[in-house]
């Protein structure tokens, strides 16, 4: 791919998703766009990138869906979800005990591991028993792993790594090689195409958000507007939880770190718009 | 540093899996079938087993159940990996005393989720 093929492209996904490519990222461009050329019929990727000038809008939904990066793994970063069931849940659970109802996003679900993680933890404390109303929305850019996830069906080698056995055992059925998750769990979620980059004006106001291994493929602007509006539709007592490796101090006055959980983060007492401003 | 047999009638899959425990900072041992594992445990206790299913002379089962019968109170932790992987190996492993169960083929990251189910790395 020439340079201004690369430039060109590497634009369009930025405006489109605010993932960010560099230019050692060439060789990944090419391996992932080669699906693409097959499905659409291009030759090379020149022949593709003409295509995306001219504004194929299908082919540059597609292009953006091919570039996004979607491992994941059930429980991944198990302190996470420790830290979810240790501290979040019991101190909601206090505070939303006249509603009886918890509303959870997880913002980029790829496959749906995350949310189904969580919806195991929910279902271990009997929540549903109890009464409660669970409101557990799992979104993501890239609409075929919306639909996997919807299917609920994982690999041998994806059910592996974060599963211990005998939960797999519980909430899994056996189809050949493949472990389908158990229609309860499945109900629980609720999943949906979403870029984080749209607004979120169709959302409910929610007490836990998981936005994990996300932003760290975004420019730090994109990374500041996703979390300035992640406040705007948290609740005030309501938990972040982002990725190990996605540290948003300095990002944001919006958020404050909690104390021996670094991925956890509770809303700063509130502050007037200017403040806000003077962040960024 | 824990001391981890590798207990699989397979040469091969021994050393694949004892290089794998070696970069995870395991002491390892062999063993190709249950009886040969069973004396091993009797001269030293390992902190962990890693036991294939199907082996001549005496089967991952059936070693299972003599470590779990013993009576000098050690209970090192046992993680079944084998090519049975339907719900009713696994549940007869979980019932006869398994910790947790590696269905083949495994990799290095499985090796790792599942010695973390059971509180070893
Ligand atoms: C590495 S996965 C992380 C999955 C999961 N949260 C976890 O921590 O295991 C990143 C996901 O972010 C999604 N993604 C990337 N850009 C996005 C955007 N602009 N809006 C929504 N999702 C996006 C990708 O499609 C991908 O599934």
């Amino acid at each position: 791919m020439d340079q201004n093929d690369f430039a060109f492209f590497t634009e369009l996904l930025r405006r489109r998703s605010g993932l960010l490519l560099t230019q050692q990222k060439t060789h990944l461009v090419e391996s992932r766009l080669a699906p693409v050329m097959r499905r659409f019929g291009f030759k090379d990727s020149a022949a593709l990138m003409r295509e995306l000038r001219h504004g194929h809008e299908a082919l540059a939904a597609a292009v953006t869906e091919a570039m996004t990066t979607n491992d994941s793994a059930f429980f991944r970063d198990r302190r996470t979800f420790e830290e979810f069931r240790d501290i979040v849940l019991p101190e909601l659970l206090i505070n939303r005990a006249a509603s009886k109802r918890l509303r959870i996003w997880c913002a980029a679900c790829a496959a749906g591991q995350e949310p189904y993680s969580i919806a195991m933890m929910l279902d271990d404390g009997k929540l549903l028993a109890q009464g409660w109303t669970i409101d557990l929305l799992a979104t993501d850019l890239n609409s075929q792993m919306i639909a996997r996830a919807e299917e609920g069906v994982y690999s041998q080698f994806e059910v592996q790594r974060g599963l211990p056995i005998r939960r797999l055992v519980r909430n899994f059925t056996q189809e050949g090689s493949n472990w389908r998750i158990s229609e309860s769990l499945r109900r629980m979620v609720t999943f949906r195409t979403f870029n984080l980059l749209d607004s979120f004006g169709w959302l409910a106001e929610m007490d836990v958000v998981f936005c994990r291994n996300v932003l760290m493929y975004f420019d730090q602007k994109t990374r500041i507007s996703v979390i300035d509006r992640v406040a705007d539709i948290i609740a005030p007592d309501g938990a972040l939880l982002v990725g190990p490796a996605e540290s948003i101090l300095g990002l944001t006055i919006a958020f404050a770190q909690t104390e021996h959980a670094p991925g956890l983060y509770y809303r700063a007492k509130p502050m007037s718009p200017q403040m806000r401003h003077a962040v960024g | 540093m824990k001391h981890c047999l590798v207990v699989d009638d397979s040469r091969v899959i021994r050393k694949v899996a004892c290089r794998i425990l070696a970069d995870l900072a395991f002491e390892t041992e062999e063993a190709a079938d249950g009886a040969a594992a069973l004396q091993a445990c009797r001269l030293r206790m390992p902190d962990v087993i890693l036991l294939d299913w199907h082996m001549p002379n005496m089967d991952g089962i059936e070693f299972l159940r003599a470590l779990r019968a013993g009576r000098d109170g050690s209970r090192p932790m046992v993680v079944f990996c084998t090519t049975e992987n339907d719900v009713a190996h696994i549940t007869e492993a979980l019932g006869a005393g398994a910790d947790e169960y590696i269905m083949k083929p495994f990799d290095r990251s499985i090796i790792e989720a599942k010695f973390a189910e059971v509180g070893l790395v």
